[in-house]
């Protein structure tokens, strides 16, 4: 049986056997529902009950609030007096206080009491508090279709145009951005594990000096390529079990969040373009952690090390709100182009607009060559280093290595 | 056909000169013993036998031809320092790393079991290698190294840490594969088992050979003109013993140039010294190795 198909095999069982594999994957389908289990318990907390009526006593002190006193779960009740008012309140016969003054036209202001802890007004007693008064200052001089006109919240509907005016065919909405968005975070995620799963294993292979029982057996490029294809499989393994689980929290999720769920949409060839960059941003980090683990004695020196380029890794995600903003600035055209950012830069710039084909042809083509040049490079680092142990070669020799091969 | 020869082999790191001008071969059926002192150049050496690297100057010939991948599968290695897939469990590792040497699944377990039981191992095929001591782990990993039947064995210290019992089951497996027509060059610092095992003896100082050769060949050349002698006599009037020296339970009689041992024999037994015991000085390699190599790194 060919080799690299045994190391293959062995790794792939290896890599989904880990403790870390295995909680990692659990995590996220985890995670989600226990944000959408938390979102669900506040909302039941937070939401008034629909039968239950808030009343609120208020003290007109301009003498024309008299209509509209019920507001959805609000009951408006007239008191003549502040005195008495705050005294039904504290004797529990109402639930709070406003207090509307004369010069309310002027200052736009009211005074609310409440026996509540605080630190803003709910937004539902705001609205409606809100409603009773602008409907009472406005019903003499304004046709009562118009003010219930003014008082439903402005729905405004975008759409984007291109360059010559036509409509463009794909249109910016937060259900655009919610597939790309998942999908950036999982792949940096699938990312940063086969790239610590390949460091790990290479470090514990020198430590142990199993490096040379395997290169005793298979040749330094077989063994290496067993090895990165081998976890690359196992992050496409774990990409697909969160993909099977993503239909069933989106369901959970979309009777929770409600509305904007139904306006996801997959970007046309996103599917495509997903697995194409999933696949060579794994290999592009996959070169790289072979390079560090080559260099480095120990798996513990390797993660330190490729801090260096994970973090460089995760920057579209930390990025992602300054992008959302502002989506047409060059940074992004940058960092789709950068191979360490390029998978999920573009991922996510394919969620909220269409992208030039040259700039996906640009980003594939520096993503392929960053990866055969790594390819090429860290075979022949691992080669020379994988025997030194106990000391981290300098710069120099690395340096030195790479020119003489 | 010759499984290994190397001929005028340089190796250097920076400024240190790791190998320098080795050369030396190993036959079928052979078990070449490789010493020397710490840093002598021994691991080097077997790297570049292995191409783990390149020497810069010289050959390296392995079943008459340069190594190829091909060979590697006729090749089994125990490095010096060792290590294990702690997750696998001994049987697990024995047969995932003789399918990386093209050993059919069947075969390798048949062979496995034979190979545990002989070491008195066989009980804890299904142990988990974190689960297993220093001395277990060692017996596992050369079992690794022969399970494939190779031709060509190196093993790098195979004994370090056994306890008598198991080195005399490894040392027995070591005298069959010889027995076989295997090849085995065998890196130690434990002299006695290089004089126990080994048909030829290559003895490197600073990456130089200083000693190579059949064992018994160079015991003879280190010879000191001396005999070895239990009695319960006196030796006193026996002509031409110039010094003697007392050792623990024996005198050792330093001969003049013109006498033989077979003379100071024959004197013995005629003057009726009662001999329980009468040998030729041969040194061993230990004494062999402390006179070449002690004096450079006291």
């Amino acid at each position: 049986m060919n080799k690299v198909f045994l190391l293959f095999k062995h790794e792939f069982i290896q890599a989904i056997k880990k403790p870390g594999f295995i909680i990692l994957t659990l995590t996220i389908p985890v995670l989600a529902l226990i944000t959408i289990g938390v979102v669900d318990l506040f909302s039941t907390w937070f939401e008034p009950d629909a039968d239950e009526i808030t009343l609120i006593g208020f003290v007109d002190q301009v003498g024309i609030f008299e209509e509209r006193t019920d507001q959805g779960f609000l009951k408006l009740i007239p008191y003549q007096s502040k005195d008495i008012a705050v005294n039904a309140l504290v004797d529990g016969e109402i639930d709070e206080v406003i207090i509307i003054p004369s010069d309310i036209i002027t200052t736009a202001s009211v005074q609310r009491y409440s026996m509540e802890r605080e630190l803003e007004t709910p937004m539902g007693i705001r609205y409606g508090i809100s409603n009773f008064i602008v409907w009472n200052l406005l019903k003499d001089d304004v046709p009562p279709a118009i003010i219930d006109n003014v008082l439903t919240p402005l729905e405004m509907t975008v759409t984007r145009l291109e360059e010559d005016g036509s409509v463009a065919d794909s249109q910016i909405n937060i259900g655009n951005i919610i597939i790309p968005g998942i999908f950036a975070f999982l792949l940096s995620m699938a990312l940063m594990f086969g790239n610590n799963s390949l460091i790990s294993g290479l470090g514990e292979e020198k430590e142990s000096r199993l490096i040379e029982v395997l290169t005793s057996s298979v040749s330094v490029s077989q063994m290496l390529l067993g090895k990165v294809l081998a976890l690359g499989a196992a992050g496409l393994f774990q990409v697909l079990l969160w993909l099977i689980s993503a239909p069933l929290i989106l369901n959970l999720a979309s009777a929770t969040f409600g509305g904007s769920l139904a306006y996801i949409q997959i970007p046309p060839n996103f599917l495509f373009f997903g697995v194409i960059y999933f696949i060579l941003g794994y290999l592009n980090f996959a070169v790289l952690a072979v390079m560090v683990g080559g260099i480095v004695s120990t798996a513990a020196d390797g993660h330190n090390l490729s801090m260096l380029y994970i973090m460089a890794g995760y920057i579209p995600l930390w990025t992602f709100g300054a992008f959302m903003s502002f989506p047409d600035s060059p940074i992004w055209i940058a960092l789709s182009i950068f191979p360490i950012t390029g998978p999920v830069q573009t991922m996510l710039i394919m969620g909220v607009s269409d992208i030039p084909i040259w700039q996906i042809c640009t980003s594939l083509g520096v993503l392929v060559l960053s990866i055969l040049i790594g390819q090429y490079l860290s075979i022949r680092i691992f080669r020379t280093f994988m025997l030194m142990y106990g000391k981290r070669p300098r710069m120099k020799e690395i340096f030195q290595t790479l020119k003489t091969s | 056909m010759t499984v290994v020869e190397v001929k005028n082999l340089y190796k250097s790191y920076a400024d240190v000169l790791a190998v320098d001008d080795l050369t030396f071969s190993v036959e079928p059926g052979e078990i070449l013993g490789l010493i020397g002192p710490n840093g002598a150049g021994k691991s080097s050496a077997i790297k570049m036998i292995l191409d783990f690297m390149k020497p810069d100057i010289g050959t390296v010939k392995i079943f008459d031809q340069s190594m190829n991948e091909a060979f590697k599968d006729r090749i089994g290695y125990l490095p010096e320092e060792r290590g294990l897939y702690k997750r696998l469990t001994a049987i697990e590792l024995i047969l995932y790393l003789a399918s990386l040497k093209g050993m059919d699944r069947k075969i390798a377990e048949e062979r496995a079991n034979v190979l545990l039981e002989r070491v008195g191992m066989l009980e804890n095929r299904k142990k988990k290698n974190k689960e297993m001591s220093k001395g277990m782990g060692q017996l596992i990993q050369f079992i690794v190294t022969v399970v494939h039947d190779p031709d060509l064995i190196i093993l790098d210290e195979p004994f370090a840490g056994l306890d008598p019992i198991r080195t005399d089951s490894i040392q027995a497996i070591i005298s069959d594969l010889r027995d076989q027509g295997k090849s085995v060059i065998l890196s130690t610092h434990q002299m006695n088992k290089v004089e126990e095992l080994c048909d030829k003896v290559l003895m490197i100082d600073k990456g130089k050979t200083v000693l190579y050769g059949d064992i018994q060949t160079s015991k003879a050349n280190f010879r000191r003109h001396s005999v070895r002698l239990e009695t319960e006599g006196s030796w006193n009037d026996i002509p031409g013993i110039v010094e003697t020296k007392l050792h623990n339970g024996y005198v050792e009689l330093m001969l003049a140039p013109e006498i033989t041992p077979q003379e100071v024999l024959d004197n013995l037994v005629d003057q009726g010294v009662i001999i329980n015991r009468f040998e030729v000085s041969t040194p061993s390699l230990n004494e062999i190795f402390l006179v070449l190599a002690g004096g450079n790194h006291e």
